[in-house]
């Protein structure tokens, strides 16, 4: 693997990690659940996203690629319609109670 | 290379066990629903970056079928509470 790709896969990998930790800060001191849900689905999201970017270069192509995409692709779905149903949740518990 | 790798896979570790501290600590329900979102995303990178460590692709099955189960888990909690509310969930909704 060349230099460049072992440069890019360190710097893509390190801001995930940063993202992750900045997710979870922001899940441990934003004052309401829904900015924490905020911080939960971005920011995580975000780290998730560069990890899998950063690690493209390290599997083999195509289909190694293809499933990192894939998995990145999942928790994205997944994670936006988890947010939308607990969203949705917190604002009728705000409404009734 | 891999010893990075390992070392980003228990940095993420450590953030998402940080997180769940939170959620343990969170005063509403909407709070701990919100933990297996946390361990599906923190899981899932954390997996990954011990696939590219160990070079072995079985590694990024197992994060396939942890994203899946954390997106169920999830739904599962938001119908379980609005269960117990007596009211019937979105999720559920059929329109």
């Amino acid at each position: 693997m060349t230099a460049v790709l072992y440069i890019f896969t360190v710097i893509a990998i390190s801001a995930g990690a940063f993202f992750f930790l900045a997710g979870t800060v922001g899940l441990l001191r934003f004052p309401d659940t829904l900015t924490r849900m905020h911080a939960l689905t971005k920011a995580d999201n975000l780290g998730l996203g560069l990890i899998v970017f950063g690690l493209l270069p390290l599997v083999e192509w195509p289909f190694g690629a293809f499933k990192l995409i894939s998995v990145w692709l999942l928790v994205q779905l997944s994670g936006s319609i988890v947010a939308q149903l607990i969203a949705n949740f917190v604002r009728r518990e705000e409404q009734h109670g | 290379m891999s010893s990075f790798l390992i070392g980003a896979a228990c940095f993420v570790l450590a953030a998402t066990a940080l997180g769940l501290l939170r959620i343990l600590r969170g005063p509403a329900d909407a709070d701990r629903m919100m933990a297996a979102q946390l361990l599906g995303t923190g899981g899932v990178a954390t997996l990954l970056l011990l696939a590219g460590a160990a070079q072995s692709p079985t590694i990024v099955d197992v994060a396939l079928l942890l994203a899946l189960l954390a997106a169920f888990a999830s739904v599962a909690f938001v119908n379980s509470v609005w269960h117990s509310q007596g009211k019937a969930s979105p999720a559920m909704d059929p329109r």
